[in-house]
């Protein structure tokens, strides 16, 4: 049995500095009240111990002030403990824009790791410190849950959606990667490690990788093992929405509806076509489901994603506008944030 | 009023003619219309299933001795903490006070003679004993592995162990609950005794009126989703699997929706028994009492709006998770005003450390502990760590153990003399509610440490920095295990060779000590006419005025 054993936890992200800090503040709060009411309930058994049978103590009238008082002051420290926490959740939902890219999979129980350079891990996490990592995750079967305490950062992995998380690590070295949320016989062996390499070391990591080919390539040669070609073409021959340049755009659907382009649309349309038909075609795509795994989604969105603008814009597409309510584009990777006295979209709690 | 009525009366006679001696044999047990007599039915059976889930929490806690996970399979063990939980949450701890205590003595706190439908009554216990029996055969025939909270869609989809007939259980035991809940609430309306108004009645009437608003209005969402994963599992009807196109999260909306107020269905119950305990042996008027009934109804109505509180990781929206927090801190708060209160009544008072006073003093300092740590998982930045850790699982045992159970077992050692007549050893009992609280510390304690460390919870192997923790855990549990089956001993001992206790041993106040012990099966000879407030210890003039 070890004894040298921790009682805190490593901290290595910026976001573990931020939990911390509001930990401890309702850890001192806590402590407070918790020793306040002890010590009254222990001093007033004994201040206050019967001493004879009969005696029987003056009525004491409740006291509204009293009342008021231990209402309002819990309330507002317990109003301080929300924003704190709120601050810190919606900066934990907004990945910084140069964010790396790392497509997660989960499945019962195993964690698999994909690159956009193409490199594969299972239960392995390589990034690089000092740079975000934005992980976009699902899984085949059950509900996971993708955990590093030491990073303080946890997202269940739901199956049929994409969620994303992403971290900043800021110490190099070695953490556990757990699975949280229980998801059957061997749930506690769905466990991993993350690796935090200084930049050069993770340089070589990269270039020692067996990567035979990036994601979007590996998107491209299902793409054409499945013949999507054959409808998905810039031509006239095309008897589907052309793909070029369509991941962050406007699509508006026969029904009338618009969206933006995303993972989980790109995911849906692969394995449930009909669920939404671009409009000016008919519903005749064939379901892949069973056909093409979510790390072979997580390639073709790659690879749609890496398509350039569309040679002219056919009829089903609409030119992203600064208008639209639900945001433009997504910029590519690298274009420089704006940045300002604006409140600043992805800016992580400093 | 002379202060010499508060002496216990030594060994007065037994009257002649009470609940337990007018009938004897199986049948006038099996069916007895008796609130009192079905009571004690419901205390053999959640005390039954009490032992059962802590047998499987004792097995739980000597896996977890080593972090190899050698002493059963991964797929035991899953098992293990499923039925734990199945057992304890929905056999034990929903049922305890209010099948219990809340059925022996809601009648006689409000001056009547039985509950409103007492034939309803008895087929709530049958039904509940139903439920067990599905239960008990999932178990004896090898067992569920989905977790007490069934998360599609592993339990619809992979789980090849006995979903069906574990949920059939839960659902069936559910209709024991909305009865049971409607009996109370119609006999409080309807069957008070005259003078006996809103104000005057006690707060642990309060209590079970506000967690019978609960049971009526939360179960029979559980029921429908229960009902629901059972369907997609034998029918393939896509409600919540995604395959089918059906939407996981989901179940976890409609689950928690009833799950989370039935949280408050198990603690609820034991605040309304602390709030007897502690100006019955201070000696006062409970401080604040309005404040502290409408603290019971607050909780109960804030309770159905923060379910949503347990999903902060699960991919709902951003939004959604900061709505639910704020309104997670807003229904601490009257917790809060409760835990005042009550150390506030025992300021200026008359204290006696008889053992239900040493269980409610417990319960007073566990609960905080076990409020305050809630307030971090309300905190949407500290949740998303802890979420899911042993820190969660720390904190609800607080609730649930260091709150529920310690309440329960202060209510039956405080009412012991009504149910039984007799009195139980005091040395004895004091003896082992300090045993439950240093155990319980002991086991618990250890458990916010490993959480915020990253212990997940469910995990049958773990890293070996966790061990020492985890020993701290282990051995508190084997105190706890003695804690417990000490009452169990020293109380069935004292049914038959206890001193008699007389109609009121502890100078409470209160109608159901008015009557003999054990009371007559009518409970009370003559109806009662009550003209005066409630816990009136004192005579009207000693009032003094804080604040």
């Amino acid at each position: 049995m070890r004894t040298d054993f921790p009682l805190f936890p490593d901290r290595a992200s910026t976001m573990a500095t931020h939990v911390d800090a509001l930990f401890f503040y309702l850890l001192t709060v806590s402590a407070f009240f918790s020793v306040l009411i002890a010590f009254l309930v222990v001093y007033f058994a004994i201040r206050y111990r019967r001493r004879s049978e009969e005696f029987v103590p003056p009525r004491i009238e409740g006291s509204l002030t009293l009342e008021i008082v231990w209402t309002v002051i819990p309330l507002g420290i317990a109003l301080s403990f929300f924003f704190w926490g709120a601050r810190i959740f919606v900066s934990m939902n907004q990945p910084p824009r140069d964010a790396l890219q790392v497509y997660i999979v989960g499945k019962q129980w195993m964690w698999k790791v994909q690159h956009a350079d193409g490199q594969k891990e299972i239960n392995e996490l390589h990034v690089p410190v000092n740079r975000p990592v934005q992980l976009t995750m699902t899984s085949e079967d059950v509900i996971h849950d993708f955990f590093i305490p030491a990073f303080r950062m946890k997202r269940d992995v739901v199956p049929g959606r994409y969620e994303t998380a992403w971290f900043e690590a800021t110490r190099a070295g070695r953490y556990h990667i757990f699975c949280a949320q229980y998801c059957g016989t061997n749930h506690s062996r769905m466990v991993g490690w993350v690796s935090v390499l200084e930049p050069r070391e993770y340089q070589s990591w990269l270039a020692g990788g067996a990567a035979s080919e990036s994601l979007a390539s590996a998107g491209a040669r299902l793409f054409a093992q499945h013949a999507c070609n054959t409808c998905h073409r810039p031509d006239s021959l095309a008897r589907g929405p052309n793909l070029e340049g369509l991941y962050g755009r406007l699509v508006r659907l026969s029904n009338g509806q618009t969206l933006i382009a995303d993972e989980a649309y790109i995911r849906e349309s692969i394995l449930n076509p009909s669920a939404k038909i671009v409009a000016g075609y008919q519903p005749i795509m064939p379901t892949f489901q069973g056909l093409i795994g979510e790390e072979g989604i997580l390639q073709l969105t790659a690879y749609i994603k890496s398509l350039g603008k569309p040679s002219a814009g056919g009829p089903e597409m609409l030119p992203p506008t600064s208008q639209s309510p639900l945001g433009g584009a997504v910029p590519p990777p690298g274009a420089p944030t704006p940045g300002g006295a604006s409140p600043q979209k992805g800016a992580p709690v400093r | 009023m002379s202060a010499a009525e508060y002496l216990p009366p030594v060994e007065p006679e037994e009257p002649r003619d009470n609940y337990l001696n007018v009938a004897y044999g199986v049948r006038s047990w099996l069916l007895t219309r008796d609130h009192k007599r079905i009571a004690l039915l419901y205390l053999a059976s959640v005390t039954f299933f009490f032992f059962i889930g802590g047998l499987f929490a004792l097995l739980i806690r000597l896996e977890l001795l080593t972090p190899a996970g050698d002493m059963v399979q991964a797929e035991t063990y899953n098992k293990f903490f499923t039925i734990h939980g199945i057992v304890m949450v929905f056999f034990f701890l929903i049922p305890s006070i209010p099948a219990v205590l809340g059925n022996f003595l809601i009648p006689m706190m409000i001056g009547a003679k039985d509950l409103a439908f007492p034939r309803l009554n008895l087929l709530s216990w049958y039904i509940y004993m139903l439920g067990g029996l599905f239960t008990i055969w999932a178990i004896v025939h090898g067992g569920v592995d989905t977790g007490w909270t069934f998360y599609t869609p592993y339990s619809t989809l992979s789980s090849n162990s006995h979903v069906i007939p574990a949920a059939l259980g839960i659902f069936i035991t559910g209709f024991s609950s909305i009865l049971t809940g409607l009996n109370f609430i119609v006999s409080i309306h309807k069957m008070r005794a005259p003078g006996l108004t809103w104000f005057r009645l006690p707060l642990f009437v309060w209590a079970l009126y506000a967690t019978s608003l609960i049971f009526v209005l939360g179960t029979p969402v559980i029921a429908i989703t229960i009902l629901m994963v059972a369907v997609e599992r034998t029918l393939h009807v896509g409600f919540f699997d995604p395959a089918l196109g059906g939407d996981p999260v989901l179940f976890q909306h409609l689950f928690w929706f009833y799950s989370h107020p039935a949280v408050y269905i198990m603690i609820l119950p034991a605040m309304g028994v602390i709030s007897e305990i502690v100006p019955t042996f201070s000696r006062k008027h409970p401080f604040g009492y309005r404040f502290i009934a409408y603290a019971s109804v607050a909780i109960a109505v804030l309770g159905f709006l923060v379910w949503g509180h347990h999903m902060f990781v699960s991919g709902q929206s951003v939004y959604a998770g900061l709505v639910f927090s704020v309104l997670s801190f807003l229904v601490a708060i009257p917790s809060a005003i409760k835990v005042f209160n009550w150390t506030a009544t025992m300021h200026g008072g008359s204290i006696s450390w008889k053992a239900p006073m040493l269980y409610a003093m417990g319960f007073i300092g566990l609960f905080t502990v076990g409020g305050l740590t809630g307030l971090f998982l309300a905190s949407l930045g500290v949740d998303v760590h802890v979420h899911d850790t042993y820190f969660v699982i720390a904190h609800f045992h607080y609730i649930m153990v260091g709150g529920a159970v310690m309440g329960y077992l202060g209510g039956i050692h405080y009412w012991w003399p009504k149910i039984s007549g007799k009195l139980y050893p005091e040395v004895l009992a004091r003896f082992a509610a300090i045993i439950v609280f240093i155990g319980f510390n002991l086991t618990f304690f250890p458990q916010f440490i490993l959480g915020y460390l990253g212990m997940p919870r469910r995990y049958h192997s773990y890293p070996e920095e966790f061990q020492v923790l985890n020993v701290f855990s282990t051995a508190g549990a084997s105190i706890l295990g003695v804690g417990y089956l000490l009452p169990l001993v020293y109380l069935a001992w004292s049914m038959r060779y206890g001193r008699n206790s007389g109609a009121n041993p502890w100078g409470a106040t209160g109608l159901e000590w008015k009557t003999t012990s054990p009371p007559p099966p009518e409970n009370f000879e003559v109806t009662p006419v009550v003209d005066e407030e409630p816990y009136s210890y004192s005579a009207p003039g000693e009032v003094r005025v804080v604040g």
